[in-house]
């Protein structure tokens, strides 16, 4: 059975850690990262890649546009 | 388990930022959804291939910075004044895309003549109204949305009608006016809100492009610094009082 | 020779500015000009020029859709009386921050407050010392006929181009309301929108040209280093044009004794004032400012110290009488005869006070 895959690019120097993402990802992939960027916010971060499906749900909620979404199909 | 590693390729890309939006970091506050509404509008305008022909009309407020955001034309306009200054540029160029950009206290507090008589007079732009119920920039003050009982830094005890009056539901009073074509409130607190805003902006721009009269979006939006939570509080606190009081959905669709 | 027609003041400001290629005309009611918009509606420009006319619901609103269509880089005007153009300080100041050409026409009327709807020219100081907020100047042209208020509005169009400036056409009930000859000048076409993104692409909001970024219109400056190098430039700006724009009319100066400042319909009034003079004996000359902003201060210094003192006459309580004591600095006496809230003096009136307060001092 084909298996749909997702991963996410988060640029972590624009996160503001906001976690906006994190609640609304529908697979709980996403956490807040324990490091922390430029400016001190713990961005955003997969912390169950595995769950991605690349729906991105995150990417269009964010509102500093920080994630880019790739998805593939696996036979 | 098998190990399943997505290239990142083009082939396999689903969502990047827009080159409509510029590379400059967003001042807002973590999780304020003026970035998510810029973001979906420079989508628009890049969907729409009018990047060429968009003029914004920013306000005072937060999101008088949207300038820096969206890789267009922009006129910022005094407080309260942006509908007055689209105005003018959709009648001088009646061909473009004219929008405006303003929070509550823009639109409805010291821009209320201004919004009202832009709607009276059907021009054929779009207006984008950002009610998050306080004005973020001077600080978390009250606006004319701000709920009742609500909290802010001029109605520290609550907002009481008989010292501040109701909240002001410019939606319910422009949907009755003949020049407006499309009302409608969206909000970017859920990714299915965020799908059905996208929506929004592409049908108010379709008809500012079609002449069709004037297009009203409010988006029911939050501030969690002036409301003094965290944003995943704020989207969670704004769906259980904004939205009863600005319910969401389109008003009028002509 | 141009069409020669019978017009009011108010009606030929509306005529000028279709026949000089205005692109908008954004203006709201209020004696004693509410004619300029009439006759602009009455005459459907749209339908010749494509001239576009709003009447808007406030001057509030008139001014920023004035801020609008400049930043798309259009000639753009509005027109209002003495409580409208209050209302309009700010967009002034915001058209001036952002460095944007418009014109605006007020036509003076007695204050303060909502005051009388007869003539006046206690506006001045809100004119040239600025009636909005920070340091700004916007250029000012005084008509005193029906003809100038005629050729000013092509005048003010090219220096608030030329300097990226609202330009005031500081008119007054009078000149507003009277009828006179004036000559029309030829139909002069409207830009196209090519040959605004050719002249004024660099920062006109005409919608992104390829190859550019976004223009951005904006007062708006959080660094106050920035500011104050902006501040700087405009004010670079001004002095170009103090140096480059002043104007004035000389009337009987050569040989005058005592001389009278006065612009606009005050100006008339005192050359009648002259006459009366003369034949008594008295040389007595004028000058008339029509540039109140530039201020032809060096002018009046030149002419002033050849006589024996100076009497400014105008109808407020004593405004551009300060100017004329900045330029002349003391170097003869400089007093000032005024009447106000809409009331007008004779020459007669005028002979008075230059005797008691000059002559015979």
């Amino acid at each position: 059975m084909a298996k749909i895959k997702g991963t996410i690019v988060v640029d972590t120097e624009r996160c503001k850690g906001c976690e906006v993402c994190v609640a609304s990802c529908p697979c709980d992939v996403l956490a807040l990262a324990p490091a922390v960027n430029g400016k001190g916010y713990h961005y955003a971060h997969m912390a169950n890649p595995d769950n991605c499906t690349g729906c991105a749900s995150c990417a269009i909620i964010c509102p500093d546009t920080c994630i880019t979404v790739y998805r593939q199909k696996f036979e | 388990m098998a190990e399943y590693i997505v290239e990142k390729t083009k082939e396999n890309l689903v969502y990047s930022k827009t080159p409509v939006l510029t590379d400059n970091v967003m001042h807002y506050c973590p999780g304020c959804s003026h970035g998510t509404i810029h973001k979906l509008i420079a989508e628009v305008i890049e969907e729409m291939g009018v990047q060429d022909k968009a003029i914004g009309v920013s306000p005072v407020g937060c999101s008088v910075f949207a300038y820096n955001y969206l890789n267009i034309d922009w006129v910022q306009a005094a407080h309260g004044r942006a509908a007055a200054v689209a105005t003018a540029a959709h009648r001088l160029y009646p061909d473009k895309l004219v929008f405006t950009y303003q929070g509550d206290g823009d639109l409805a507090a010291i821009g209320t003549a201004e919004s009202i008589h832009v709607c009276n007079r059907g021009e054929s732009i779009a207006v984008f109204y950002i009610n998050n119920a306080i004005y973020g920039m001077t600080g978390g003050q009250m606006a004319p949305t701000t709920l009742l009982g609500m909290k802010t830094a001029t109605c520290p005890y609550g907002r009481d009608p008989q010292l501040h009056g109701y909240p002001y539901k410019v939606a319910d009073f422009v949907c009755q006016l003949p020049g407006v074509c499309y009302v409608t409130r969206q909000s970017v607190h859920t990714p299915a809100n965020v799908r059905k805003a996208k929506k929004a902006i592409r049908k108010a721009f379709e008809n500012a492009l079609a002449g069709k009269g004037l297009s009203f979006v409010e988006f029911v939006a939050t501030c969690n610094s002036g409301w003094k939570m965290t944003p995943v509080q704020a989207n969670k606190w704004m769906e259980e009082n904004m939205l009863p009081a600005y319910p969401l959905g389109d008003i009028k669709n002509e | 020779m141009g069409e020669i027609k019978l017009m009011k003041g108010n009606e030929v400001i509306a005529e000028a500015a279709i026949r000089c290629g205005a692109d908008g005309y954004f203006g709201y009611p209020i004696t004693p000009q509410s004619e300029v918009m009439e006759t602009l509606m009455e005459r459907k420009p749209w339908e010749t020029t494509g001239m576009v006319v709003v009447q808007a619901e406030s001057e509030v609103s008139s001014i920023n859709m004035v801020y609008g269509g400049a930043a798309c880089g259009k000639r753009v005007m509005t027109s209002s009386s003495s409580p409208g153009i209050s209302l309009m300080c700010e967009g002034l100041t915001y058209l001036a921050g952002a460095e944007l050409p418009c014109v605006v026409v007020n036509v003076t009327r007695g204050g303060p407050g909502l005051g009388t709807i007869q003539p006046a020219q206690s506006d001045y100081y809100q004119a040239v010392k600025g009636g909005g907020h920070g340091d700004y100047k916007i250029i000012v042209l005084a008509p005193a006929s029906v003809q100038e208020m005629h050729d000013f509005v092509f005048d003010a169009f090219d220096l608030a181009f030329k300097y990226r400036n609202p330009v005031m056409i500081l008119s007054d009930g009078v000149i507003g309301q009277m009828m006179e000859k004036v000559e029309l000048a030829e139909q002069r076409p409207r830009w196209t929108d090519e040959e605004i993104k050719q002249m004024h692409d660099s920062w006109a909001c005409t919608g992104k040209s390829a190859g550019r970024n976004g223009n951005i219109v904006t007062s708006l400056e959080l660094d106050p280093y920035r500011q104050e190098q902006f501040n700087y430039k405009i004010f670079e700006k001004y002095a170009r044009c103090e140096a480059e724009e002043v104007r004035y009319e000389e009337y009987l100066t050569e040989d005058a004794d005592y001389l009278l400042v006065a612009f606009g319909s005050s100006a008339r009034i005192c050359k009648k004032t002259i006459e009366i003079a003369r034949e008594q004996g008295y040389k007595v000359g004028l000058i008339r400012p029509i540039t109140l902003w530039p201020f032809p201060s060096k002018k009046i210094k030149e002419v002033a110290v050849q006589t024996k003192g100076v009497l400014v006459a105008e109808l407020n309580m004593g405004q551009m009488v300060d100017d004329v004591r900045l330029a002349v600095n003391g170097a003869v006496p400089v007093e000032h005869y005024g009447r106000t809230g809409g009331a007008v003096y004779s020459p007669e009136e005028v002979f008075e006070a230059l005797k008691t307060k000059i002559i015979n001092k």
